[in-house]
C-alpha cells in the first residue's frame, strides 16, 4: 500500500513539475510571439546578449569536445569494422551517429553545464537579493523580462551550435580516417556526404531545439524555486543540471522513437 | 487614527483621493495566519511608519501593500481602487505609480546605477534615450549620487546602494513610496542621511510614504503617523507624540527596549515547547 502511495505521489509531483515547465515555456512563447503584436515591446537586445553568451561563447568548447567525440567514435567504429574488413564504412558510421544523436546530445550537455546552470544561478541570486520582487514592483513581469530572451536565444543558438558540433565531429572522425584508415580528406568527406540524407541532419536539429527549450525551462524554473539564503543558489544550480540532463535524455528518447516509427521504410 | 480615516470598517463607503486605506487585511502563509484583520489609513502626502519587532509581520504587511503577497481577505484601497481585487493589468498600471525601496537595495547587479534607474523609464515610457539620460542624472542628483551613473552596484557602499535604490524607486515620479528598513545595517551618520533624504523627498514631492523599520530614532524623525505591529496585530496607532505618551504595555516595552521576560514557571515552559494552552488547574 505504501509503495503504491509513494509511486502515485512521485507521479503527481513529476507531472506537476512538467506542468510548471510548460507554464514557463507558454509564458515565454506568449512574450516572444504574441505580445509584440499587442503593442508590448520585446527587447531583442537582451536576446542578442543571451545569444552571445549561450551560443558564440560556447563555440570553442563545443568545437573541441565534438572533435574529440568524432575521433573517439571513429576509433570505436574502426575497432569493429576492421574485423569485417569494412573500414571504408567508418566515415558513414561517424556521420550518421554524430548528426542524428551525438552532435545534438553532446551540445545539449555542454549547454546545460555552461548556460542552464548559469540561468538557475542568475535567477536564483536575483531572487535571494529581492531583484525579482523589485521587477514585480516596477510592473515588469519576470517571465517577459528575464525568461523570454533566454528562450529566444536558446531556440536560435542550439541548432547553430549543433550544426557546428556536427561539422567538428565529422572533422574529428576524418582526422582518424586520414591518419589511420587510408582515407584522404577528399574521400572521407565524399563518403560522409554519400552516407548522409537530409533527414539525418534535420532530425538532429529538431531535437536540438527541443533540448534548448528543456534546458531553458528547467534552468529558469529551478532559479525561481530558489529558497532564501545563498546556499540555496548552489542547490538550485546543481538541481538544474541534474534535472536538465535527465529530461534531455527523456526528450531524446521520445523524439528518436517518433523519428524511427515515422521514417519512410 | 480614526479621525483621519477615509473609510470605516465594513461601512461600504467609497474612499476618495490618493492615499492608502487598508481594511480587515488578513495574510496567510499556508495554514498560518501572519496578519490578523489589520485596518489603517495613510492620508495623502503623509508618512506612516510601521514599527514592530522581528517576526511581527511588518515586512509581510509592506509586501502585501505593494502586491508581492496576496491577502487571504480584506481590502487595500489606493487611488480609489481596491488593489487586492485588481486584475493583473490594473495592478501593473497602479504599480507604475508606486515606488519601492528594498532593504537590500535590490539593484540589478549586472546593470550600472544609471541603467538601474533608467530601466522603468525604458520599459514604461516612450521617452528617447537622451531624455532618459537627463532624467537619470536628475534622479541621481536628487538622492545625492551625481556622477555615479556608470558605477556598478557592487562598487557602491551600503548607504549609496540605498540612495541608488531610492533614485530607481523615484524614476517614474511615484505618488506613493514604500521603504523596507531604509536605515538597517547603516552607521548612524549614513542612516541620518537617509532619514534626511526621505524628509526632503516628502517635502519636495508631497508623496505618500510608508516606511517599515525598527529603528526608533529614525521612525520618530520621519513619521507623521505610526503603527506598532505585534504578532500580526496592530497594538497601537497614532502620531509619534501619542505613541511616546502611550501607557500600553507592549508599546512601552518596545520603546523602552525592555527584553521579553524569561519563562520561569513549569507551565509557561511547557506551553512554549508545545505551543498549546496550559491545562486548567484543578
Amino acid at each position: 500500500m505504501a509503495l503504491t502511495y509513494n509511486i502515485g505521489e512521485a507521479t503527481i509531483e513529476g507531472l506537476a513539475y512538467v506542468g510548471s515547465l510548460a507554464r514557463l515555456t507558454g509564458g515565454a512563447a506568449r512574450s516572444i510571439f504574441i505580445d509584440p503584436f499587442r503593442g508590448r515591446r520585446f527587447r531583442l537586445s537582451r536576446a542578442v546578449h543571451q545569444a552571445m553568451s549561450v551560443g558564440v561563447e560556447a563555440v570553442p568548447i563545443v568545437s573541441l569536445i565534438s572533435f574529440f567525440v568524432g575521433t573517439i567514435l571513429a576509433l570505436q567504429g574502426a575497432y569493429q569494422l576492421r574485423k569485417l574488413g569494412a573500414m571504408q564504412l567508418v566515415a558513414a558510421a561517424v556521420a550518421i551517429v554524430i548528426t542524428r544523436e551525438l552532435g545534438p546530445l553532446m551540445t545539449a550537455i555542454m549547454v546545460i553545464g555552461r548556460s542552464g546552470s548559469a540561468f538557475a544561478a542568475e535567477i536564483g541570486t536575483m531572487k535571494v537579493n529581492e531583484e525579482i520582487d523589485a521587477l514585480e514592483t516596477m510592473a515588469l513581469e519576470p517571465i517577459h523580462f528575464l525568461v523570454a530572451p533566454k528562450f529566444l536565444a536558446m531556440i536560435l543558438m542550439m541548432p547553430c551550435l549543433t550544426t557546428w558540433a556536427d561539422f567538428m565531429g565529422v572533422l574529428g572522425g576524418g582526422f582518424f580516417g586520414v591518419m589511420s584508415a587510408g582515407f584522404t580528406w577528399g574521400s572521407y568527406f565524399r563518403a560522409t556526404m554519400d552516407a548522409l540524407v537530409l533527414r539525418d541532419i534535420v532530425t538532429g536539429l529538431i531535437k536540438s531545439v527541443m533540448f534548448g527549450i528543456v534546458i531553458t525551462a528547467v534552468g529558469c524554473r529551478e532559479g525561481f524555486a530558489t529558497g532564501l539564503g545563498s546556499e540555496e543558489v548552489g542547490r538550485s544550480t546543481t538541481s538544474s543540471v541534474v534535472k536538465s540532463i535527465f529530461l534531455v535524455i527523456v526528450v531524446d528518447l521520445i523524439f528518436t522513437a517518433i523519428f524511427y516509427f515515422t521514417a519512410p521504410s | 487614527m480614526a479621525k483621519d480615516a477615509r473609510r470605516k470598517d465594513d461601512s461600504g463607503e467609497t474612499p476618495s483621493g490618493p492615499g492608502i486605506s487598508v481594511r480587515n487585511l488578513r495574510v496567510n502563509y499556508g495554514e498560518r495566519e501572519i496578519l490578523h484583520c489589520i485596518s489603517f489609513d495613510v492620508p495623502a502626502g503623509e508618512t506612516l511608519v510601521i514599527l514592530g519587532g522581528s517576526g511581527s509581520g511588518k515586512s509581510t504587511l509592506l509586501r502585501t501593500l505593494v502586491g508581492l503577497e496576496k491577502p487571504s481577505a480584506g481590502e487595500i484601497w489606493m487611488r480609489d481602487k481596491n488593489f487586492a481585487a485588481m486584475s493583473d493589468a490594473e495592478r501593473d498600471a497602479l504599480r507604475k505609480k508606486l515606488g519601492m525601496s528594498f532593504q537590500s537595495g535590490a539593484l540589478f547587479g549586472g546593470m550600472t546605477v544609471g541603467e538601474n534607474v533608467a530601466l522603468p523609464l525604458h520599459e514604461h515610457t516612450p521617452l528617447d534615450e537622451s531624455t532618459i539620460e537627463i532624467m537619470v542624472r536628475l534622479k541621481l542628483d536628487q538622492v545625492g549620487l551625481s556622477g555615479f551613473e556608470d558605477y556598478m552596484p557592487a562598487q557602491l557602499s551600503g548607504g549609496m546602494k540605498k540612495r541608488a535604490a531610492i533614485a530607481r524607486a523615484m524614476a517614474m515620479d511615484p505618488e506613493m513610496l514604500f521603504f523596507d528598513e531604509p536605515s538597517a545595517g547603516l552607521d548612524p551618520i549614513i542612516a541620518a542621511g537617509i532619514d534626511e533624504l526621505i524628509l526632503k523627498l516628502k517635502k519636495a514631492f508631497r508623496i505618500t510614504i510608508v516606511v517599515v523599520t525598527h529603528e526608533l530614532a529614525s521612525a520618530f524623525l520621519i513619521a507623521d503617523r505610526m503603527i506598532l505591529i505585534d504578532k500580526g496585530n496592530i497594538v497601537a496607532a497614532g502620531t509619534p507624540e501619542e505613541l511616546r505618551a502611550s501607557e500600553q504595555p507592549r508599546v512601552r516595552q518596545f520603546l523602552d527596549r525592555v527584553p521579553e521576560p524569561e519563562l520561569t514557571g513549569e507551565i509557561d515552559y511547557l506551553q512554549m515547547l508545545t505551543g498549546e494552552d496550559p491545562p486548567p488547574h484543578k
